[in-house]
């Protein structure tokens, strides 16, 4: 009778440290070769969906354009690069004769939830930043995905002044947001009234990139504007 | 370990359907609400993270049960988080090879998948005392009932934040949305309303249920003359 009382109480042996770390191993090493076998096999196909955003957005905002070079910029110089390279790349579209129709930017500013990412049209010789199309955005849905949909807002890019000065140094005016219906200069972005967060994000993110990547663009122009038929006339050459 | 003396209960239908409506766990136990107030903003977002719940649920409940003999009690929730975790990345890696637009949708809350209470939940107290395909089937019918759920929260937010189903719209241009719906708080609000609706019809049911046993019983009580 007193064995039965007992009983419950009785505590079950301890498994060993050896099954215990190795049945942890165990499940490791099949949690591991699962996440290696379906990374393997979905890369390139991620890789591939990745590739052909970023193709309708480049043609998206170069709308007259019908072909594309890539370009690496590294340490103040443009280079022709792919798609592969890593570092900042810019996007030259050219139309059906080869012609230079304008370029494709990068650009990234922290908004209101995270991390805001767009690909702006650039037209070097004007100095006018031409339109947008969103990379990334987890903004509030009604108010910071404004910026896709706003025919007001998306009015300020028409030709936002981003040239650069003569001594192709910096841009000529600061690109800033200003509050809702105050905007006088080219210059200016016009906010979204009740989403000033993410407008400022999209104006901060245009003066950052205009200053660091247009000055650059300026000195180089030649070598995009040509790109396409020297690269057309080499490839003539070899065949 | 599972004790092999003790007999297992035979297989019923009500295995599958309980997850669905009876202990539907949004509506009923109230579990996964984080996801369900987060990305329920429209019928997509809300149709992917529930077949996305529906994978993991199903894949990590059938691998604990599979290997329930095997795993000591003492490293029993970190051999679970393990099995879950890699299948909510395998979902993730999946998600992104289907559609990127999706996947930027979705967020962060793919990857919080891992820390659903519901999941954890089931392979702790079915998944680990129950045989592979009983658990499977009761993991199916969890997740379809909470992808239910999540449909249910998705549509009447989209249709009143939008005036859309879907993507296709509904109202006509004119109508102007309830922004609020599509934002937090028209979870809650969205959330709170299917409860109320919910627990009023099941009050009712229950209620006339009662009336009609102590009609039933009266009666019996009249023809005995008692």
């Amino acid at each position: 009778m007193a064995d039965r009382e007992n009983e419950p109480n009785k505590v079950p042996p301890l498994p060993s440290s050896f099954s215990l770390i190795s049945t942890l191993g165990a499940v490791a090493m099949l949690s591991g070769f699962l996440v290696v076998l379906v990374y393997e096999y979905t890369k390139p196909i991620i890789a591939e969906n990745q590739r052909l955003a970023t193709e309708r957005a480049i043609f998206k905002v170069l709308p007259k354009a019908s072909s594309r070079l890539t370009f690496l910029i590294n340490e103040g110089k443009i280079q022709l690069a792919d798609d592969k390279t890593k570092g900042e790349l810019i996007y030259a579209g050219y139309d059906a004769n080869n012609n230079f129709v304008g370029l494709a930017v990068n650009a990234a500013e922290q908004g209101y939830q995270d991390i805001v990412k767009l690909l702006y049209g650039y037209q070097p010789e004007t100095g006018c930043i031409t339109g947008y199309d969103v990379l990334k955005s987890t903004e509030t849905p009604g108010f910071g995905t404004k910026i896709t949909t706003d025919k007001e807002f998306l009015a300020n890019f028409n030709c936002l002044d981003a040239k650069v000065n003569k001594e192709q140094s910096e841009l000529i005016n600061v690109i800033k947001t200003v509050r809702h219906g105050t905007k006088k200069n080219p210059w200016e972005i016009d906010a979204i009234s009740g989403s000033t967060i993410t407008s400022n994000a999209v104006g901060r993110m245009f003066n950052k990139s205009g200053q660091a990547l247009h000055p650059i663009i300026a000195k180089n122009l030649d070598l995009l504007k040509t790109a396409k038929q020297q690269k057309r006339g080499n490839h003539g050459q070899s065949d | 370990m599972a004790n092999p003396t003790k007999k297992e209960a035979p297989f019923t239908m009500d295995i599958f359907t309980a997850g669905l409506w009876k202990e539907n766990p949004v509506f009923v136990m109230m579990l996964g609400l984080c996801p369900v107030l987060a990305v329920t903003n429209s019928v997509e977002n809300s149709l992917a993270m529930g077949l996305a719940s529906v994978f993991v649920l199903v894949c990590s409940n059938a691998l604990v049960s599979a290997l329930r003999d095997f795993i000591p009690k003492q490293v029993r929730i970190t051999t679970y988080i393990i099995i879950i975790a890699t299948f909510v990345t395998l979902v993730d890696y999946i998600i992104q090879a289907i559609s990127l637009d999706l996947y930027n949708k979705l967020g962060a809350f793919i990857q919080l998948i891992v820390v659903n209470c519901l999941i954890l939940g089931r392979a702790e107290a079915y998944a680990s005392k129950n045989s592979f395909g009983k658990s499977v089937i009761s993991a199916l019918g969890m997740g379809l009932g909470f992808t239910l759920a999540l449909v249910m929260l998705g549509g009447v937010r989209e249709l009143l934040g939008a005036g859309q189903l879907l993507g296709y719209q509904v109202f006509s241009l004119d109508f102007e949305p309830w922004v609020v719906m599509i934002l937090p708080p028209g979870g809650f609000i969205v959330l709170g309303s299917w409860l109320l609706l919910i627990n009023y019809f099941e009050q009712r049911k229950t209620g006339k249920l009662i009336a009609e046993d102590a009609a039933s019983h009266c009666t019996v009580s009249q023809s005995r003359g008692l």
